[in-house]
Formats: structure tokens, C-alpha cells, sequence
């Protein structure tokens, strides 16, 4: 394996020092090191992060290469600043067997740019009504530990309780996509008035905190662990900050876009602001910063849903919700937090790893630990060009916006998956 | 003038009032043994229909008709839309095909809008889901403007299903602009919370309808799908024409002056009663002759005739 030594960065804004990474793992840290067998990259003006994690990522593969693959999607990822996403299950076929979980952490395996971690579905082809075999998919090669059948939300309450019960047995995680499916029937936006205005139809708020409510409650009820996907709401922060005073094992993630934008997107008519939980108000937004700043929310997670262009290039009622998410992430976190190191190796590194039992990642540099981290600029300003980024597709909110930061290289096991801010293969 | 007419608010007060004026001068040309001005003479006019509405289309195509442009009829059943074709793809066709003005209707809300991003002629929007449909707005406001005199004052009730209705945003937001105070009436369900700050400040609402009718100018009752009351909105068609159709007695109890007006198609018994509807109050049929006129004006203007 090959040796690098990274002269001259900043750890988590500390003072700039030198990092030695031999045979996978940091081996040394410290100012004036010397390696005359490794690579030198220089890092000066660079703040070096542990490997970011994203717990909520749609690589599309199988079903949709078109719009993303296990391998593309990898690649952005590298390029985002991340050594390891979660790969959610709405596949197809769906991720809700020990064989397509298999495929997927075998192909991001083979990608070889970021570890692939699966999740597996709760339910038999999301479809909310049986168990998928969620033990075949804990035990099998891909070691699935979070379920999820995100994109639907599991609202029988009855079948929730169980599949939290079920997967103490292994120390697993239900991720909940928090959506009450009668409120949101045909729902195209956030209610509210702009909504109104638009004609579209209307996605409440109330929604997403009434099944946040119910599942917190039901998490306390079973003594099992919950996650919330893509928070949204101000409603929600308060739901969570009050089960969280209660001692219920609940963690909660937001994504980028919902912590920038609101949904005056909308008014563009243009559904590369379709999303689902719907872009909200200025006052939800105002929350969810505060929310990830005092630890109500505990991650940042990307909801990075690629869509081929037909699937966007249409009537907004008629096109598919998502965003791409991985290129951006740690821009949006920049801008939103500044410069707050810690904070954001905590939101979107340290805490992401250790709720999906990611032992390797989410490791501050630090002589002995896995070298899996990225090193960023956070001096330059980039124009965001959909064209230029590695997703197969272009659905970024962001186009033609100027976001802080940018992403120099990432390491995984030690090995760089970027340089110069290329990726590697 | 402004190149596209998508929503009620792209038009002030100033140009709003030089569509209706315009519009007043083309009704004379109904009166007309020839009824047809030579304004757009070799300009193409494409209704472009995603939904079956017979009137609205005749009305779009007898008014470019009297203004002499070509019309191009593309009806969504039938033709390469059908195949499943995207409304990207349909608009750079009708691009290439030369139209200068795109009247398209359309069941999703701001496909109107979309349109307007793709192609360079002028888009109408004749109607795009449960979003605006500005020149029924036109329409009604020149209706009410020759009946009444005015509109700065008036008081215009619009009763019924707010909530998934075009008509109602558009006139809200046209009739807010100039100058009439406009209450809208129906069951909670079918009223947005939000409306006045979404729409005009100043919009006001009521549950009652009884209340609102005896200081009402103008009474605007809404088309009301009988589905709705599958999807809990209100309880039956029954109840609903009880609490707020339109009936004799409730007529009774508007001004002397007042009229009644309704967007069409009706559900005689459900919003409205037969009495009612064929009252010398009622401005339905008017309503329709003056949608001619309108439309022509709207062409005209946009298509930049004045300047010709």
C-alpha cells in the first residue's frame, strides 16, 4: 500500500500539522514529519475532516442505471467529501432480500470509492403490509443494521411497533420516512401559502409531526431505537426535543435543502424543487439550523435522489421528488453552520458512523485510526454547473449558485479516491 | 404590453382596463353582419387542449377566427400527446411549426407556466388545474363592469369550491386589482386558511352564506364536483345545496341590483337552482358572448395588433 503525507493542514481548524498515512491508517501526526517513500500533498490552507457519512443516499442501482449507479454515485459521494453512504432500499427490484442487499455491497465494493453500506426495507416491497426478512439481511455479507422504506412512510402503527421490536434482536435501527399517507393524498408541495397561491396541492406540516409523534411514542412503549429521516418541520423539532428530554433513543437527520431553501422555489413551477418531505417556510428552516446547532437534530443527511431528465422535465405534478444532494452537502453545511468544525464533523461524520455501526468511520485523525478522511478548502467559492457534477443526473437545487467550500481529496482506508479535487477513477 | 397572460396577477390595473376597453370596442364586431377584423392576419394561434373543454376552446378559436389568424386545434386525445409525448417536446413542435401565440389548457397546475419557458411565442393560459384561469377573470370582470357600471366598489361574493378552483384565484387577484372587495363563501373545507396573504390582502371569507348576500353587488357561484363530497369535503350534495346553492329565496335576499354569474358548466341543483339560473339576473349567457370578446382582446393585445 502506498504511503501519503499530508503536510501542513489544519485538523478540525486546529493549528496545521502533518499527517502520515501508511498501510490504511493514520501512523503519525504532528508538525515537521518527514516520509521520503510517500506521495506529498500539500495542505496547506486545508481543514482535514473525518470521512463525512451520509445516512440517506439513493444510488438508484439496481432499476434506474440511467438515472445513477452503484458507481456514479460513489463518485459523487467521494467528490462530496464522503467515505461511506447509506444506500436506501426503494430499488428495483427493492432492497428487501439478503440477495439485492448483497449486490449493492458487493457493487460499491467494486466501485471502490466509498463503503457502500445498504439498508434494507422494512416491509415487502415497501408496500407496508409484511416484514421483509430483515435478520436474512442482518446476517448476510452486507451486515444490514437500518431499515427503512424510505420514500414510504410504514404507517400501519401496529406493523411499526413490531419491526422496532424485531430488530433489537441485532441491534438494528427503523429510519422512518415520517409521512401520514392520508393527509399527503396527491400532495405536490408544502401547504400552506404559497400552495394556495400556486394551486398545487397542499403536503401539511402536520403530516410528518403527527407520525413523528406516534413513533417516538412507540419507540419509548418498546425500548427500541428510532430514526427520523429528513426532518422538515418546526413542529417536528419540538416533538423531538420533547421525546429526547424523556430519554426516548430517537436520532433525527436533516438534509441540506431543507436547511437552505423554502418553498417560494416553487413558484418557478420548475420541479427541480419537487422534494419529498416538501421545501417549507423561512421560520422551518430558521428551526432546523437551530435544531442542528443545540443536537435536537443530530445529522445532516443528504436524501441525494437522482432522476433522469424526463422525470424532471415536466409538468411539476407529473415529476418524480428529489435532489441531488452528495456534490453539495458539505458546501451547504459551510454556508449554514460556517466554519464550526467540530460541529459539522459531528453532524455529518462522527454521529451518522456511529448510528449506522460504521466502526471505521466517523474517526477524527489521530495515529492508529482508519484513514478515512477528506480535506477541504474552505477559502473558495464554486460555482455550482450541473453539468460538471459526477451524478449520472442533474437535478441539483443549487444550479448556478455560488457555495463555500470545496472538497481537495478524500481518503478511504488510506488510499485517495480524490486529488485536486478529481476523483481518482 | 406583457407577452405572455399566465395568472391573474401579471396583469395592473392599467393594462387589465385597456383589455377590457379593447374588448368593449371587439364586441361591436358581434354586432356585425361580417363579423371579422383582418388584425392578425397570417399570425398562427394554437389551442393546444389537455382537457376536454368544449366552450373554452370554441370561444379561444371564434375569437383568433375573427381576428383572421390561423388556428391550429391540438387536442390532446388523438394526437402524438396521446403516445405519451412530453409537453417539452409538443411545445419545441409547435415552435418549429411557427406559433405565435399557444392557448393551452391543461390539468396540472403551472403547466401554462412551463409552456411559457419553452416556447417564444405568447402563451394564454386557458386554465391550468386547480390553479388560474385568467381570462374567465376577464371575462367576468367585463361582465360585471357592463352590467354594473364599475368595478371599483363593488362587493363580489364567489361561492363554493375555492379550494381546487381556477376561476376563483383568478378573480381574486384580477377583481383585488381593480378595486372590487371580494368575499369568498363556502364550507371551511373548501376555503384555504390563507388565501388573503396568499392572494389579496384584504380578501375576506365567510362561512355563512345568508349573511353575505343582501350587501352583495355580484354573486359568483362555482362549479362544485359531486366527487368532492367522496373525499369528506362535505357531507352530501344535499347539504351542501342547502347550506350554500343558490335558490329563489335566497336571490330574494340580494340587492335589487345585484346579479348572479356563474363560470359554467352548472350543476343545476347543486349550486344552483334552475330558477336562479335562468333569473333576469343572471349573466351566464352574457357571460359566454363576452368570453368572445375578451379573448379577442387578449389576442390582439399580446400579439402586439395595437402596434401594427
Amino acid at each position: 500500500m502506498s504511503s501519503y503525507l499530508i503536510s501542513n493542514v489544519s485538523v478540525l481548524g486546529a493549528a496545521p500539522t502533518d499527517l502520515l498515512i501508511r498501510d490504511g491508517v493514520v501512523a503519525q501526526v504532528g508538525p515537521g514529519l518527514t516520509a521520503p517513500d510517500a506521495t506529498v500533498v500539500d495542505g496547506t490552507g486545508l481543514v482535514a475532516l473525518p470521512g463525512l457519512v451520509d445516512l440517506h443516499t439513493h444510488l438508484r442501482e439496481p432499476g434506474r442505471e440511467d438515472a445513477e449507479t452503484v458507481e456514479s454515485g460513489s463518485r459523487a459521494a467521494a467528490l462530496g467529501g464522503y467515505t461511506a453512504v447509506c444506500a436506501m432500499a426503494n430499488t428495483s427490484p427493492v432492497a428487501d432480500t439478503a440477495g439485492v442487499v448483497e449486490q449493492v455491497w458487493r457493487l460499491g465494493r467494486e466501485a471502490g470509492l466509498v463503503d457502500v453500506q445498504p439498508i434494507g426495507a422494512v416491509t415487502v416491497g415497501l408496500a407496508g403490509e409484511q416484514l421483509a426478512e430483515l435478520g436474512a439481511m442482518a446476517d448476510s455479507a452486507a451486515r444490514v443494521r437500518i431499515f427503512s422504506d424510505d420514500g414510504h412512510c410504514v404507517a400501519d402503527p401496529k406493523l411499526m411497533r413490531r419491526a422496532l421490536e424485531y430488530v433489537k434482536a441485532f441491534d438494528g435501527i427503523i429510519a422512518q420516512h415520517a409521512e401520514e399517507p392520508r393527509l399527503t393524498e396527491g400532495a405536490q408541495m408544502h401547504e400552506g401559502e404559497v400552495s394556495t397561491r400556486l394551486g398545487l396541492t397542499g403536503w401539511p406540516a402536520v403530516a410528518e409531526e403527527a407520525i413523528i409523534a406516534r413513533d417516538v411514542l412507540l419507540a419509548e412503549h418498546v425500548g427500541s431505537r428510532l430514526h427520523v429521516c429528513h426532518v422538515s418541520t418546526a413542529g417536528s423539532v419540538e416533538v423531538l426535543r420533547h421525546a429526547k428530554a424523556r430519554g426516548v433513543k430517537v436520532t433525527a437527520e436533516v438534509t441540506p435543502h431543507h436547511l437552505l431553501l423554502t418553498d417560494e422555489r416553487a413558484e418557478t413551477y420548475d420541479p427541480v424543487y419537487k422534494v419529498n418531505p416538501p421545501l417549507r417556510t423561512a421560520a422551518d428552516v430558521a428551526a432546523l439550523r437551530a435544531a442542528l446547532v443545540d443536537g435536537v437534530i443530530d445529522v445532516v443527511a443528504t436524501d441525494h435522489a437522482p432522476h433522469a431528465v424526463e422525470d424532471k422535465e415536466c409538468e411539476w405534478a407529473y415529476a418524480r421528488p428529489g435532489m441531488l444532494g452528495l456534490e453539495t452537502a458539505l458546501s451547504i453545511a459551510l454556508d449554514v453552520l460556517g466554519p464550526q468544525w467540530d460541529l459539522i464533523a459531528e453532524r455529518m461524520s462522527r454521529t451518522p458512523a456511529r448510528i449506522a455501526a460504521l466502526d471505521a468511520h466517523g474517526l477524527d485523525p489521530a495515529p492508529g485510526v482508519p484513514a478515512n478522511l477528506t480535506l477541504v478548502d474552505p477559502a473558495v467559492r464554486r460555482v455550482i454547473e450541473p453539468a460538471e457534477l459526477a451524478s449520472h443526473s442533474r437535478n441539483t437545487p443549487y444550479a448556478r449558485m455560488t457555495l463555500p467550500g470545496r472538497i481537495v481529496a478524500t481518503f478511504l482506508r488510506g488510499e485517495p479516491t480524490v486529488l485536486d479535487g478529481k476523483a481518482v477513477k | 404590453m406583457i407577452r405572455h397572460l399566465l395568472s391573474g396577477a401579471d396583469l395592473d390595473a392599467a393594462t387589465a382596463t385597456q383589455i377590457l376597453d379593447t374588448a368593449a370596442e371587439m364586441a361591436t364586431v358581434a354586432g356585425r353582419e361580417v363579423k371579422k377584423l383582418p388584425a392578425l392576419r397570417g399570425r398562427t394561434v394554437v389551442n393546444l387542449f389537455y382537457e376536454d373543454s368544449t366552450r373554452t376552446r370554441i370561444s379561444f378559436e371564434a375569437a383568433a377566427k375573427r381576428l383572421s389568424a390561423d388556428v391550429i386545434n391540438f387536442s390532446a386525445k388523438g394526437s402524438s400527446v396521446a403516445k405519451g409525448e412530453s409537453l417539452k417536446d409538443t411545445a419545441l413542435t409547435l415552435q418549429a411549426m411557427g406559433a405565435d401565440a399557444v392557448v393551452v389548457r391543461h390539468p396540472a397546475s403551472g403547466a401554462a407556466h412551463r409552456l411559457a419557458d419553452w416556447v417564444d411565442g405568447s402563451v394564454v393560459n386557458a386554465g391550468d388545474g386547480t390553479h388560474e384561469h385568467p381570462t374567465q377573470a376577464l371575462l367576468d370582470a367585463y361582465t360585471m363592469r357592463a352590467r354594473l357600471g364599475r368595478l371599483a366598489g363593488l362587493s363580489v361574493a364567489v361561492v363554493g369550491d375555492v379550494l381546487h378552483s381556477r376561476v376563483a384565484r383568478s378573480n381574486v387577484l384580477l377583481l383585488s386589482t381593480l378595486g372590487a372587495k371580494v368575499t369568498l363563501v363556502g364550507p371551511p373545507t373548501l376555503i384555504p386558511r390563507d388565501i388573503s396573504p396568499a392572494l389579496a390582502p384584504g380578501t375576506a371569507v365567510s362561512y355563512d352564506l345568508d349573511a353575505v348576500l343582501p350587501t352583495s353587488d355580484v354573486v359568483m357561484m362555482l362549479r362544485v364536483q359531486r366527487e368532492r363530497m367522496n373525499d369528506s369535503y362535505f357531507p352530501s350534495a344535499r347539504e351542501y345545496a342547502r347550506r350554500y346553492g343558490l335558490d329563489g329565496p335566497r336571490m330574494r335576499r340580494l340587492p335589487e341590483h345585484a346579479i348572479v354569474m356563474h363560470p359554467g358548466p352548472m350543476n343545476r341543483g347543486m349550486e344552483i337552482t334552475p330558477e336562479v339560473a335562468d333569473s333576469p339576473r343572471s349573466t351566464i349567457v352574457e357571460q359566454v358572448a363576452n368570453g368572445v370578446s375578451v379573448r379577442m382582446a387578449v389576442l390582439y393585445l399580446l400579439l402586439g395588433g395595437n402596434n401594427r
